[in-house]
């Protein structure tokens, strides 16, 4: 008898030693949120709804994930919150975007930088793309930059913002082209830098590349360049990049979405995320539902995001330094 | 006549049930405070994951129209804008409903919701490809001065007077450069976390507007137990019709200022009401009655908040760009079933286009009948005794602001900026002109920047800012309403002036 006890007591505590050790083995016992730092209806918070749809499913984490949306100063307000009030505890997860809130780091005046943040995954990469209206008299970036030489800073073009994507990707043209032109930062975002670029305010504009397919596919824009390594085999393969077109640029400005917690949540639960997240970016519904929007998806897994999370950082110090 | 062959598609009975739950939710949504139509669609793209396209767009189109609706119910009876958009409905609609003719109100903007939206979406049914042009037309300096007009209206909104409903405006205009500025991403007058993201303004609508208003109820509730006790009248319903066809002016300056201005990317939706309200005040035979529970007030914001509907999503089918905060969550609807909003969108999908635009037709009527049901009912929420009446209220904003972000700050926002108008209003300003330049500060500050980086890098600004037919139109406006503004002030004093010394005279012994 007294053995039987001693070997129930033994099996309870081999049971619940390790649930003891970190107190996170039943993780996650109840839904968690995902703060997004751009408003309702932005293609952030417009992916983020689609890629945690299934976080509920059983293979998943097997509990719901719900958004919380916190705009505000280009996405300064969500991350600035996730950095100094956001708890540590596993059930607050934030969408980062990079380079903006890097760039904006860089730039001063916020409460994060890149360590504040532990990456999860990544789940989807979308150039920036040069658009001009459909009736310019642009038809490839050499002409472009031509008429930037020939104007110095009277070339306009638009984009979503300072120390956005769009904005590191304005600086990148200009240096790679050695000409002066004259970004104008949209105060609504991508959709209302390019209603600029279509109504003729501006010359031209940095774009997204999902946002200016379909406006391409509605016949009011032309797309000139890519600001990435290689084409969009997906969506545009006909679009050459920067560097076909002879400006040394690289992918510094594509807009990386994925899912990050605050600094200080313990380990344990990171690995987890780490462990299921990518998995459940790869669910088949995910991807049709990723596709048809026209989101072009690109996983990544933690390791994989913290290395680029940290080249970027060097490239955009670097770039940013002569402001 | 595209629209009428798919008219059938609506009423399948998943469809029009479908229907009916949309306009019924989005009524009690659009009712909530803090529950914006942005918020409320947004709430409901999820539940279109599990249906087919159309399914979804019926769904997210019917509540689109009625939360816009169901906003003056909160309004009107609450003196709780539920959205920028009923701010106006709150100026004549609370004083009624505190006159006890809520139930006319209620009727009253209802069916001038129906009227406007319907024209609204008619407007896009036939005339979407001219009004797309239309809706590119403003640039950065147009939008400029457009909300300079909004500015000159702020003097005359709602005030006793013009000096003070411009201090008030300053006031808004001041706390909407709090937080980061939206084009350079500088900080301003961040005191405090809570306004790091700038003063969101829902939360600061709701403290405005119901704050002041919680606290007399309380005080009122000290001085005597048995209050006022409000007579609800019964309001028939065909006099409600009556009376929105006898005010036709007012429908109609409501209606039309509602079209155009919704048209407008990214100002539309807030100020409609505001401005066509002002409009009609100032075309008005009747225009000193406005403020006093005159239907007109109520006609006119109503008719053009819901005329806004239809318009606001033309940038968005035609062009794939939305105009407005709500059609970008509407594009995400779209997006998810793989429909790419275009010109193409109707040749590619008749089926979903259009059965979504006789969602909102049908939605219209609907709406109206749901809401004319309800006016009766809710109007009798005036004889809810002025202590828990109080306690609801001031429950409801907290909520309200606490549900835009989740965030504590917004609540705070909503409190300290609510006790201070409690004493504004008692020194005679009021909480529609502040609102105001909390909503125009922005747009007018962004686009000025944004029109003069363009306007440096090409033509000048001078150039740039005062040339081109519909700067010189808008700034003619601009100068006919300050003119007329100034006029009917000089007219007023010298009225005061001549009262005030006849009563001088009689008063002496």
């Amino acid at each position: 008898m007294k053995k039987w006890i001693a070997g129930a007591a033994l099996a309870l505590t081999a049971m619940t030693g390790p649930a003891l050790a970190d107190g996170h083995d039943s993780y996650p016992e109840r839904p968690i949120m995902l703060m997004v730092s751009y408003g309702a209806g932005g293609a952030t918070d417009f992916q983020a709804r689609i890629v945690t749809m299934t976080a509920g499913n059983e293979d998943a984490l097997g509990m719901p994930i719900a958004i919380v949306n916190r705009p505000g100063a280009g996405g300064r307000v969500g991350w600035n919150w996730f950095a100094t009030e956001a708890e540590g505890d596993g059930y607050t997860l934030g969408a980062y975007n990079i380079p903006h809130f890097i760039a904006q780091s860089i730039e001063g005046g916020v409460s994060y930088s890149s360590d504040s943040f532990e990456p999860i995954a990544n789940w989807g990469a979308d150039p920036a793309v040069f658009v001009v209206a459909a009736d310019s008299d642009f038809n490839s970036m050499a002409d472009v930059v031509s008429y930037a030489k020939e104007n110095p800073g009277g070339l306009t073009f638009s984009g979503a913002g300072l120390f956005v994507g769009h904005h590191i990707a304005a600086l990148q043209l200009e240096k790679a082209a050695g000409v002066k032109m004259a970004y104008i930062p949209n105060n609504s975002g991508g959709a209302g830098a390019m209603r600029a670029v279509i109504a003729g305010e501006v010359l031209g504009g940095v774009n997204n590349l999902s946002d200016a397919f379909r406006a391409q596919a509605a016949g009011n824009v032309k797309i000139l360049g890519v600001f990435d390594l290689e084409r969009n085999a997906e969506f545009l393969p006909d679009v050459p990049t920067m560097m076909e077109q002879g400006y040394d640029i690289d992918n510094a400005s594509v807009n990386f979405r994925g899912v990050m917690v605050p600094k200080g949540t313990p380990q344990p639960i990171i690995d987890k995320l780490a462990a299921t997240v990518p998995a459940m970016f790869e669910n088949g519904r995910v991807q049709s539902r990723m596709a048809a929007g026209g989101s072009p998806m690109h996983i990544m897994t933690r390791d994989e995001v913290l290395e680029m999370w940290a080249a970027r950082q060097s490239t955009l110090e670097e770039l940013l330094a002569g402001l | 006549m595209d629209f009428l062959f798919y008219m059938g598609d609506v009423f399948t009975p998943i469809n029009f049930g479908l229907l009916l739950l949309g306009t019924i939710g989005g009524l009690i949504l659009g009712a909530t405070p803090g529950l914006s139509p942005t918020m409320a669609v947004a709430l409901l793209i999820p539940f279109t994951f599990q249906l087919e396209p159309q399914q979804g767009l019926i769904l997210l189109g019917a509540a689109y129209t009625s939360t816009v609706a169901g906003g003056a119910v909160s309004a009107i009876l609450l003196k709780i804008p539920g959205a920028p958009a009923n701010i106006a409905t709150t100026l004549d609609g609370h004083t009624m409903a505190t006159k006890g003719e809520g139930a006319k109100a209620l009727q009253l903007s209802f069916i001038a919701s129906a009227i406007g939206g319907l024209f609204g979406v008619f407007l896009l049914i036939f005339l979407t490809p001219v009004l797309a042009q239309w809706a590119l037309a403003f640039g950065p300096s147009h939008l400029f001065w457009l909300a300079i007009l909004g500015v000159t209206v702020i003097g005359t909104l709602d005030s006793s007077s013009v000096v003070k409903g411009l201090l008030s405006g300053c006031i808004g205009l001041w706390l909407a450069t709090i937080g980061f500025d939206d084009i350079m991403g500088a900080q301003r007058f961040i005191f405090h976390p809570a306004v790091s993201g700038g003063i969101n303004v829902i939360p600061a609508l709701i403290g405005l507007f119901a704050i002041p208003q919680v606290i007399t109820m309380f005080t009122k509730g000290r001085s005597s137990d048995d209050a006022e006790i409000i007579n609800v009248k019964k309001h028939p319903i065909r006099f409600a019709f009556a009376e929105v066809f006898k005010r036709k002016m007012a429908l109609t300056i409501g209606t039309i200022t509602g079209s155009i201005i919704g048209l407008i990317p990214g100002v539309g939706g807030q100020i409609a009401g505001l401005v066509a309200y002002d409009q009609s005040k100032k075309f008005s035979k009747e225009s000193e009655k406005f403020g006093t529970g005159h239907s007109e007030g109520v006609i006119a914001a109503e008719s053009a908040n819901n005329a806004m509907v239809g318009p606001s999503l033309v940038p968005l089918l035609t062009l794939s760009i939305p105009g407005s905060p709500t059609a970008a969550v509407l594009l995400g609807g779209l997006l998810i079933h793989g429909i790419f909003p275009g010109p193409d969108l109707f040749m590619n999908y008749p089926q979903v286009a259009w059965t979504f635009i006789d969602s909102m037709l049908i939605g219209q009527l609907l709406m109206c009948i749901f809401g004319l049901y309800i006016a009766g009912l809710a109007a009798s929420v005036a004889r809810v005794p002025h202590a828990v009446m109080a306690a609801i209220v001031l429950g409801l904003a907290v909520f309200g602001s606490y549900s835009v972000q989740n965030s504590m700050g917004d609540v705070y926002v909503m409190a300290t900026l609510g006790l201070a108008m409690y004493f504004l209003e008692r020194f005679g300003f009021s909480a529609a002109p502040l609102v105001l330049g909390l909503i125009l500060g922005p747009i007018a500050e962004a686009n000025f920047i944004q029109g003069s980086m363009i306007a440096n890098a090409t033509v000048g600004t001078g150039t740039y800012f005062f040339t081109g037919w519909l700067n010189w139109l808008l700034i003619l406006i601009v100068l006919a309403s300050i003119s007329y503004s100034v006029w009917m002030e000089i007219m007023a004093r010298r009225y005061t002036t001549k009262d005030d010394a006849v009563a001088k005279e009689e008063a002496l012994p």
